[in-house]
């Protein structure tokens, strides 16, 4: 597959290492009252869609962002790739 | 002054040289290298420094070729610089001084192994090492990319059938032999 | 023999004349040859034994196609199996051996499975051999693998090397014929980088093997002016030999390049074959088609061929099958063979058309009717008519042409999610459905089957797929050339046949397929499975549309109803050297190696691979004849005086910024704000789930810069974890990383003496007091070179780890050897370390072994809960404090002559040996110098409570049953005396 680095242009897949499922940036609140199954929640429920899915790429040869990659898992088309950390801000992250 | 004699990557006292017809690949053992990385809010300050060292600040998959020092953009707001070891054996000090609490900056000398890889069968020789594309980089493009299961950098140098390959250290005989065979095979 | 049926004209070289040798026979043949095309020319029709019935064999085709004529080719080492003799490109000296036979190729022995075949049709494997069970290893399978299968591999290491390669391009075209030569015309006149692959040697597609004109030259003559004219064009690539074998995801496409089979051996370096990997942003497929047969009764014998393939051997390369040559067709196509063929003298016996309307010729008879068998054991002599008014003749030729039309080859539209939709007019399926992205199909590949469709096609195909991309490229006039019309009607197999081949690879006739059929195997890919059509070497590019079609008309449906098998890469067989590349032996994958490497070999030192690193196992000495005698000395030496180990192989992370500690904070389940510059500490780092990960030290060297070290094998997995909390969970810290492994060479020097032995190196005050236990600072040594110092301990001795740049890691440990032979200096090997952190009760691999947790580790307490790390949260679930929790323990045996291996399992002294009452397990084990017997850490259910019980370590798969005793995991210095000294 090809996928589009926001900053690089197009990359060789082969040159990511794959983590699954973008929701990982969502890390919940540890001093929230449903702290424990907020957690177990986080690390271990997983959706795996037949279809387009937002996914966790490391551009590990090349230079180490993480990307989130909306992809379609049926027919592998690229929609979207964001560096993870642009995202992660966007998600609320930032403090 | 100490009495500790430096070896290359190749494990030589000088660099090795493999001469081919139409291809010379050179261990380059003359680089001092360090990176550096903007500190979160003083990116500016570390731009400014970056462009009074190298005259520009280079951008995704660029390199600076200046002298003395030279520098390639790795990732984002993250550069390595090189200069002649001879006059820059303290590099990363220097480069500490100079963007102080702009930039992280870490001493990368011993982390690598460069070969110049000059001569008229350069793009043929590149297209069995790596995915690249080679023949559309123009001087000053530089790409991480893969040679043999090795990260590596490929600068493309300003002369049309020069590349500058740095690869992991304590790899340089695995990667050095790579470059042979590719050269004993686009003969 | 000379070469008796060689016709004038044709594309080969008449001057350079090759010999060649077939079953150990000589012949000749010329440059241009192919190996079928020289052995037709030398009259030698018999080229093979089928797969199950034994049955002589010639050649079908002329292309990859070819399910028939598979040969052996060269010997010794290099022999290779299964190549198609319509391929392999004759050179001076080839050597092949018919495949699959028993005895001579003439008197095959197994030629008795022919009178067998009524107990070797479809799923006779399944049905035949099924009772007694015990006779399938020893008796059936040895007996059908002999029987059965294709060529023989040489057993023998490949000498030659593969190469691999990437290539980047806005266009490939696969196939050089019309359509293909003209979209590459197209493209490279426009100026785009063009890739240009074909698998033949010679370029030019069907116009080689037709007598067409193009404007005003021959076919084969425009197409050599075409490719002169790419030729010169610098963006233009053009690959003869290479085969596209594979449509991959978003425009990347595998193809392999012939580089060197067409040579005796490869000249010295270079590669037989490489792999390339093409990235593409457009794709004209070209790929023609490939005519199929019609079924009929012993349609397999020698001489018996495609009908087009008969015309490829008359006009590219002047050789008739037989001086007297019969067509059989059900469509124009097939007339053409009969009238090139007359033109180059060659006799027609005649022309039988299954349709009542064929159209006549004055030259040689044209019969409406059906070919119904045919004669001749080794060779095809007679062929037996029934024609249209119910008469039957028997017509005496040596070659039959057969055409049942042809199939467009959309073998590379279904590599994704493209299935071929059927087109009536041309009976046959054309590529349909989603195409792999940015491919577009040009030529006969596409259903244009003329020469003129093909021209125009491959000029508009690449104007598109060009403006697409943003390149203009015009469409300019093209030349004149054939546009006959298709003029078909479906014919597959003759009424009443039985034992009429589809598959002849496979030896699959219509019989097999109506008893499949009758046996409910209704699904196309059932039906795949169970007969073996369209299987191996050839993948049924001849045989599958007479399966279809045969198939549908037994299930009372169309044959798009019935629908195609999944066509899969590669699209021809591909060799496994190919796609290993040079990744083979030593050059598997990279050699990591220490900066004492060369030191260490002159030492004589045993290495031992650890990741792709080398590290010295143990440092043999003169007299020791077992690497324990080894590693018990380099323990009590450096116990008793001073060691020094390369441990460069850990892995670095620099971590710098204003919030660096607080990162440290949130990767490592324990605190580091509070380290004081000046000081190393060690952590433990979790995974969100609560268990270990890895550990390591981190030494800070100012208020914003640490160094992190990770272990050896988890290096890369750790920095990308890293770098996953730092852009996605925090992504406005003010921290930076980035490895430095390799920058450092780093020596651990241990032992009562390793003060006294650095005192010598460094240029600091490094007393007790000056740099405490866990002190660590950039230093300088021998007057001067910068360097790193962590009063780090591994062995549980006074030690250090000192650090030099790479460059000067050899000079550091000649020096340190050097000033050391004071206090009789040892180096020692990993296997001298893991024994003495296992004395220790350090945990490593075998403890963090993704299973355990910090409680498991002993180590719970170090979980702060005063702060957020990964794992935190969830290292306090229930599941992982429960009671019965295994702790980390020592283990020693009672006596202490027993061994206690790592693996075995804890059971209670007195108890029942079984799963149900595990205790626990044995994860680390040695020999203890020190002590003067085996130890072992290991996991113990509520070990922390159990010390001194009696128990059994056993492991019953490997006979062993101990008594041992639980103690302490820190069977040294527990105090740590020594580590402070």
């Amino acid at each position: 597959m090809i996928i589009d680095h926001p900053l690089l242009g197009p990359r060789d897949s082969a040159e990511f290492t794959y983590m699954g499922d973008a929701k990982l940036i969502d890390r919940p609140d540890w001093q929230a009252a449903t702290a424990a199954q907020d957690f177990y929640e986080y690390a271990y429920l997983r959706d795996n869609p037949a279809g387009w899915h937002e996914e966790l790429w490391f551009h590990e040869a090349g230079d180490r962002s993480w990307l989130v990659v909306t992809r379609n898992t049926l027919t592998h088309e690229i929609s979207k790739v964001e560096l993870a950390r642009d995202v992660a801000r966007r998600r609320g992250r930032s403090t | 002054m100490h009495d500790l004699q430096p070896v290359t990557a190749l494990g030589g006292t000088s660099p090795q040289v493999d001469t081919f017809d139409h291809i010379t690949i050179s261990e380059n053992d003359g680089l001092a290298l360090a990176s550096v990385a903007a500190r979160r809010g003083h990116e500016k300050a570390c731009h400014a420094g970056l462009k009074k060292l190298l005259g520009a600040v280079p951008g995704p998959g660029r390199c600076q070729l200046h002298d003395p020092e030279a520098g390639f953009w790795i990732g984002p707001d993250q550069w390595i610089i090189g200069a002649p070891r001879q006059t820059h054996e303290l590099l990363a000090d220097h480069l500490k001084d100079l963007l102080g609490d702009s930039a992280s900056v870490t001493e990368q000398t011993g982390a690598w192994v460069t070969f110049d890889v000059i001569g008229p069968a350069m793009p043929d020789l590149c297209e069995r090492l790596c995915a690249v594309p080679i023949r559309q980089m123009v001087a000053g493009d530089a790409q991480r990319t893969v040679i043999h299961q090795l990260g590596c950098f490929v600068i493309r140098r300003q002369a049309d059938d020069h590349i500058r390959i740095l690869g992991p250290r304590a790899s340089a005989g695995t990667l050095h032999h790579a470059l042979i065979l590719a050269a004993k095979s686009t003969a | 023999m000379t070469q008796i049926n060689r016709l004038s004209g044709g594309q080969i070289d008449r001057d350079t004349t090759l010999q060649f040798t077939f079953d150990g026979k000589t012949y000749t043949g010329q440059q241009g040859d192919t190996l079928a095309s020289a052995l037709l020319a030398n009259g030698v029709r018999l080229m093979g034994r089928s797969f199950k019935y034994h049955r002589p064999r010639g050649v079908l085709t002329a292309g990859s196609e070819e399910p028939n004529a598979l040969v052996e080719l060269r010997g010794g080492a290099r022999k290779e199996p299964n190549t198609r003799a319509t391929t392999v490109e004759l050179y001076d000296g080839l050597l092949a051996n018919s495949q699959n036979r028993l005895g001579s190729l003439r008197f095959d022995l197994l030629a008795i499975n022919d009178r067998l075949s009524n107990f070797l049709t479809a799923g006779f494997y399944y049905k035949t051999f099924m009772w007694p069970a015990a006779f399938w290893e020893k008796l059936y399978e040895p007996i059908i693998r002999k029987a059965a299968g294709l060529g023989s591999l040489s057993l023998k290491e490949d000498p030659d090397v593969y190469d691999k390669g990437f290539l980047h391009c806005d266009l490939m075209i696969i196939g050089a014929g019309p359509a293909g030569l003209s979209a590459a015309l197209t493209a490279g006149r426009a100026g785009a980088q063009v890739i240009l692959a074909d698998e033949d040697f010679r370029l030019g597609g069907r116009l080689n093997s037709e007598t067409f004109a193009v404007g005003d030259q021959t076919g084969a003559d425009w197409a050599t002016a075409t490719l002169a004219e790419l030729s010169s064009l610098p963006n233009v690539r053009i690959m003869p030999r290479t085969t596209v074998i594979g449509a991959f995801d978003h425009g990347i496409y595998g193809a392999v390049e012939r580089v060197s089979d067409h040579l005796h051996t490869p000249k010295d370096g270079k590669p037989r074959q490489i792999l390339w990997r093409i990235y593409t942003k457009r794709t004209v497929l070209a790929a023609g088609a490939i005519e199929r047969p019609i079924a009929f009764e012993n349609n397999d014998r020698p001489g018996i061929m495609l009908a087009s393939a008969l015309r490829t051997y008359a006009n590219r390369f002047a050789v008739s099958a037989d001086k007297r040559v019969a067509i059989f067709t059900n469509n124009d196509d097939g007339h053409r063979t009969a009238a090139d063929l007359y033109a180059k003298g060659v006799k027609i016996a005649a022309v039988v058309d299954s349709r009542p309307d064929a159209p006549r010729q004055e030259n040689y008879e044209v019969l409406s009717g059906e070919v119904i068998n045919t004669k001749g054991r080794l060779g095809l002599t007679f062929a037996d008519l029934r024609l249209a008014d119910g008469s039957t003749r028997t017509l005496e030729c040596g070659a039959l042409g057969v055409s049942g039309g042809w199939n467009p080859n959309v073998h590379m539209t279904c590599h994704q999610r493209g299935r071929p939709t059927w087109n009536n007019d041309l009976a046959a399926f054309v590529p349909g459905g989603t195409l792999p992205p940015g491919m577009t199909v040009a030529g006969a590949a596409n259903g244009e089957m003329s020469t003129h469709g093909a021209l125009v096609s491959g000029q508009a195909g690449s104007v598109a797929a060009l403006h697409d991309i943003g390149i203009k490229a015009k469409a300019s006039d093209l030349p004149q050339a054939e546009d006959a019309p298709v003029s078909i009607t479906p014919f597959w197999y003759v009424q009443g046949c039985s034992r009429a081949w589809l598959d002849q690879q496979n030896d699959v006739t219509v019989k097999d397929v109506k008893l499949s059929h009758q046996e409910g195997f209704r699904s196309v890919e059932h039906l795949k499975r169970y007969t073996t059509l369209g299987m191996a070497t050839d993948q049924g590019k001849t045989s599958n549309m007479g399966g279809l079609a045969i198939m549908a008309e037994l299930a009372g449906k169309t044959i798009p109803e019935v629908g195609t098998t999944i066509f899969r890469p590669p699209y021809t067989p591909t060799a496994i050297g190919a796609f290993a590349g040079r990744h083979r032996g030593m050059d598997f994958h990279p050699t990591r190696l220490t900066p004492s490497h060369t030191w260490a070999e002159e030492q004589g030192a045993v290495f031992v691979e650890v990741g792709n690193w080398m590290r010295a196992q143990w440092f043999p000495r003169a007299g020791e004849t077992t690497w324990r005698e080894s590693v018990d000395r380099e323990v009590l030496a450096t116990r008793g005086s001073v060691g020094v180990c390369d441990v460069t192989t850990l892995g670095k992370v620099d971590v710098q910024g204003a919030d660096a500690a607080d990162f440290l904070n949130k990767i490592y389940c324990n605190g580091f704000a509070k380290l004081p510059v000046g000081k190393t500490r060690y952590g433990l780092m979790l995974r969100e789930d609560g268990i270990a990960m890895d550990d390591g030290t981190a030494a800070r060297l100012a208020e914003d810069h640490f160094v992190v070290t990770t272990t050896t094998a988890n290096a890369l997995p750790v920095y990308r974890h890293m770098e996953f909390v730092r852009q996605c969970l925090f992504p406005d810290m003010d921290v930076q990383l980035i490895s430095t492994t390799e920058a450092w060479a780093q020596y651990a020097v241990a032992g009562p003496n390793s003060r006294k032995l650095l005192e010598n190196i460094v240029d600091q005050d490094i007393s007790n007091d000056a740099f405490p236990f866990m002190a660590c600072a950039n230093i300088t040594i021998c007057g001067g070179l910068r360097a790193r110092l962590f009063r780090i301990s591994f062995s549980g001795e006074l030690a250090f780890e000192i650090a030099v740049p790479t460059a000067y890691g050899d000079a550091l440990i000649r020096k340190i050897m050097e000033v050391g032979a004071a206090f009789d200096v040892t180096p020692y090997g990993t296997e001298a370390l893991g024994v003495m952190r296992i004395e220790k009760g350090h945990a490593a691999g075998n403890e963090l072994n993704g299973t355990t947790s910090a409680q498991n580790l002993g180590m719970g307490r170090m979980v702060s809960k005063k702060k957020d790390s990964i794992g935190s949260i969830l290292s306090e679930r229930e599941g992982l404090n429960a009671p019965g929790d295994l702790r980390q323990v020592g283990i020693k045996p009672v006596d202490p002559t027993d061994p206690v291996p790592a693996g075995a399992h804890l059971m209670t002294a007195d108890g029942p040996v079984d799963a149900a009452h595990d205790q626990g397990y044995a994860t680390s084990a040695c020999f203890s110098p020190v002590l003067g017997h085996a130890i072992a850490l290991g996991f113990l259910k509520d070990g922390d409570q159990r010390i001194g019980e009696k128990m059994r370590l056993v492991s019953p798969l490997t006979g062993v049953d101990v008594a041992v005793e639980i103690v302490s995991a820190h069977f040294v210095d527990p105090e740590g005396d020594r580590l402070r000294a």
